[in-house]
């Protein structure tokens, strides 16, 4: 970590230092730069934190975007966490009116032994409110909630110059929708408001079964369509009798009362970064047949509580440690119905045949209920996402082969979950990239916006 | 809910400094049991974020006061007005405070380091120290500093005021301990906070949350003297023992 020193007094007389350099890590923990670090305490701390300096900026809050969406190159980054109060809650509506910085984690803290629930949550529950909305984040429930923006009636923008904006469907309604999915490049979000619903239990109604093939998958999904929650683990290392095997798991929040308990803190921290060689074609693929073989019968049925159902990982923090030092990158695609099957099973072979080993592949349905962001992730089709560790020569360039296959299929990539994405791809998925670009703060940008636009230059 | 929360009756607390951060995470802490609470702090827009939250966590009661503390002779009338927006005070914790600029060794600089962190604070504490005796009853929970133990180059003029602080706070509870008031010097080690970021090695200091929770239970005991986290208590005895010859040597 390389500090910059006071200017008034060399660095052993003062532990007062002028600034704070840092490498702020992204999930995937690639691409690495380093940026300055100033931190926003309180509503009103932007925009004059911003005074005297020269550089772009960018909030961030818990760093679970996987690429380069909250980082910026030599930069100025807002780390938002400790602005993370509550500030009103309505229990006979469920909306909840919170600072940005507040972690989905601590929403749930608060809204669960209060019979509340989240209307839409990500694989994991560390990520802030205002990540949630500039990345308008989806859930195991897109088909029945749509992505997470369009919980959000309302929320404070504030932007550069000063000017604070209340923005919802009817105030600001550009800015709101230039806001949601808009990356963070709209300014910051100070508070926001949150539609919660109501829960009677912490359990989930489990229902776990195994397919073969997208075939069976696309049966099971028209089978369990009234489940609230649907998400399926597939292996993508298995070729022959076992390609696309995978496990279906539906949920549905259980309507027997049941006491709302507080969750414990997790125990478990990934103590190490794994070398290298430890992820593997075959510990990967001993990892697949044991998950798959888990559950020992085709079908399982049974009451699970909510944080293994939804934040399986979350169990371990730094779990992205086990990639080790390189890091990981994600591939996360939404690929229209009309391709959706060829699509995916052209992709899959794809990845199978290039022998990159990869855990933690998911495939879900996204449903038709629009996305309020104008740069939204997701629309109606299949969505898969899976990691790759970072091998070199290798990952790139399949990464570029696969978002390839992925526009030639009509869909799209997710910036939160991106490193590779080329400019040419970014524009040809989000075609009204600049007409969202006449939003953006003038003040603000990001690594990936700089390497999507070319506004950067040096990549 | 538990059968020990069931158990407690609510307290009444008054909060001086209320926006910082260890006095914020307590608030929460205290607003999720159901206490009421008084909070006076500096900046109206960063109290009114502080007492909102307090109020959606479930505290039966919360009232604020903007003021600047530094203003003594506004005290009785500040204090006043308090104790009687929550009718009776329980525990009082004083917990405003400020770090001053280390490079600055001007009297200028000191002189206001002194007033807030010294001044301004025993003159609260005299005035709450009264209504507590009067009373027979309460607890004054002040927040002191590990840097108060012993002189030391890198923060010394901080370092001062809270040395007179503990000073003043231990003899107060000499006297009026026999009274039935608890008096607490509260010295925690360096927290991360928004007071602390920019420091050195901050990412190693403590969790601001784990401190709360320690002083929560701590200010419900009404202990002494609390180092937190505890381990200071062996640090700062170490640090104590060395002897100047040396001590003026080192850079700490």
């Amino acid at each position: 970590m390389s500090s910059a020193q006071s200017t008034t007094a060399p660095p052993h007389e003062s532990p007062i230092e002028s600034s704070n350099k840092s490498n702020f890590e992204s999930w995937g923990r690639y691409p690495e730069y380093s940026a300055e670090l100033k931190p926003l305490h309180w509503q009103g701390d932007f925009p004059a934190v911003l005074e005297g300096v020269h550089t772009g900026a960018l909030a961030v809050g818990l760093g679970r975007s996987y690429g380069d969406v909250c980082l910026l190159k030599g930069g100025t980054l807002l780390p938002t966490t400790s602005m993370n109060r509550l500030l009103g809650f309505d229990a006979t509506t469920g909306v909840l009116t919170a600072e940005a910085g507040i972690s989905l984690a601590q929403i749930l803290d608060f809204a669960v032994p209060r019979g509340f629930f989240l209307p839409v949550t990500p694989g994991t529950k560390y990520v802030t409110l205002g990540g949630a909305i500039a990345n308008d984040i989806h859930g195991k429930n897109h088909e029945v909630a749509g992505s997470f923006g369009c919980h959000v009636p309302t929320f404070e923008l504030v932007r550069s110059d000063g000017s604070r904006r209340l923005c919802s469907a009817t105030e600001n309604s550009d800015l709101y929708a230039a806001t949601i999915g808009g990356m963070g490049l709209t300014g910051v979000i100070t508070w926001a408001q949150l539609r919660l619903k109501p829960i009677v239990s912490r359990l989930i109604d489990y229902n776990g079964i195994q397919f073969h093939g997208i075939d069976e998958f696309l049966d099971l999904k028209r089978e369990y369509q009234h489940a609230e929650y649907n998400v399926s683990w597939i292996d993508c290392v298995s070729t022959g009798k076992n390609f696309a095997r995978g496990i279906f798991m539906a949920g549905d929040h259980s309507k027997v009362p049941a006491p709302l308990t507080p969750s414990s803190k997790p125990k478990l921290v990934f103590p190490f970064d794994l070398p290298g060689f430890a992820l593997n074609k075959l510990s990967v693929a001993a990892f697949n047949t044991l998950f798959f073989h888990k559950q020992m019968k085709r079908h399982v049925q049974t009451p699970e509580d909510y944080e293994p159902y939804f934040y399986p990982l979350d169990a371990v923090l730094h779990w992205n440690r086990m990639y080790g030092k390189r890091g990981l990158v994600q591939f996360q695609y939404a690929i229209p119905w009309e391709h959706a099957k060829e699509g995916t099973v052209a992709i899959l072979r794809e990845i199978a045949k290039s022998g990159l080993a990869s855990f933690l592949a998911v495939l879900k349905a996204f449903g038709d209920i629009p996305s309020l962001g104008m740069m939204s992730f997701p629309q109606p089709g299949i969505m898969f996402a899976l990691d790759f560790p970072i091998k070199p020569g290798i990952t790139f360039p399949l990464m570029q082969r696969l978002g390839d296959m992925t526009l030639e299929f009509g869909g799209r990539l997710y910036p939160a979950k991106d490193a590779c994405m080329t400019a040419a791809q970014f524009q040809a998925f989000y075609p009204q990239w600049q007409q969202f670009a006449r939003y953006k703060d003038p003040a603000f940008s990001s690594s990936f916006w700089e390497r999507v636009t070319n506004d950067g230059g040096d990549r | 809910m538990s059968a020990t929360e069931e158990a407690r009756t609510p307290k009444r607390i008054l909060v001086l400094g209320a926006t910082s951060g260890i006095a914020q995470a307590c608030i929460r802490l205290w607003a999720a049991r159901g206490d009421s609470l008084f909070l006076i702090a500096r900046n109206a827009d960063r109290l009114n974020a502080v007492a909102a939250d307090a109020n959606v966590r479930g505290a039966a009661h919360v009232d604020s006061a903007a003021a600047d503390l530094d203003d003594t002779a506004a005290h009785p009338a500040l204090l006043a007005h308090a104790v009687n927006s929550l009718a009776r005070l329980d525990i009082a914790f004083i917990a405003f405070g400020v770090l001053g600029d280390s490079g600055d060794h001007s009297f200028a600089s000191a002189e206001a380091v002194l007033h807030t962190n010294l001044i301004a604070a025993v003159s609260a504490i005299t005035w709450l120290g009264d209504y507590f005796a009067q009373r027979h009853a309460g607890t004054l929970a002040v927040l002191s500093s590990v840097a108060g133990d012993r002189g030391r180059k890198s923060n010394y003029i901080y370092g001062a005021s809270k040395a007179g602080l503990s000073v003043f706070v231990d003899g107060l509870r000499n006297r009026i301990d026999r009274e039935g008031v608890r008096v607490m010097t509260i010295k925690p080690g360096p927290v991360r906070t928004a007071m602390t970021e920019s420091m050195k090695g901050s990412e190693k200091f403590a969790d601001v949350e784990k401190v709360a929770a320690t002083l929560v239970k701590e200010i419900d005991k009404g202990t002494d003297v609390v180092y937190v986290p505890g381990l200071w208590r062996i640090i700062m005895a170490v640090v104590r023992a060395i002897p100047e010859s040396i001590f003026k040597k080192m850079n700490l």
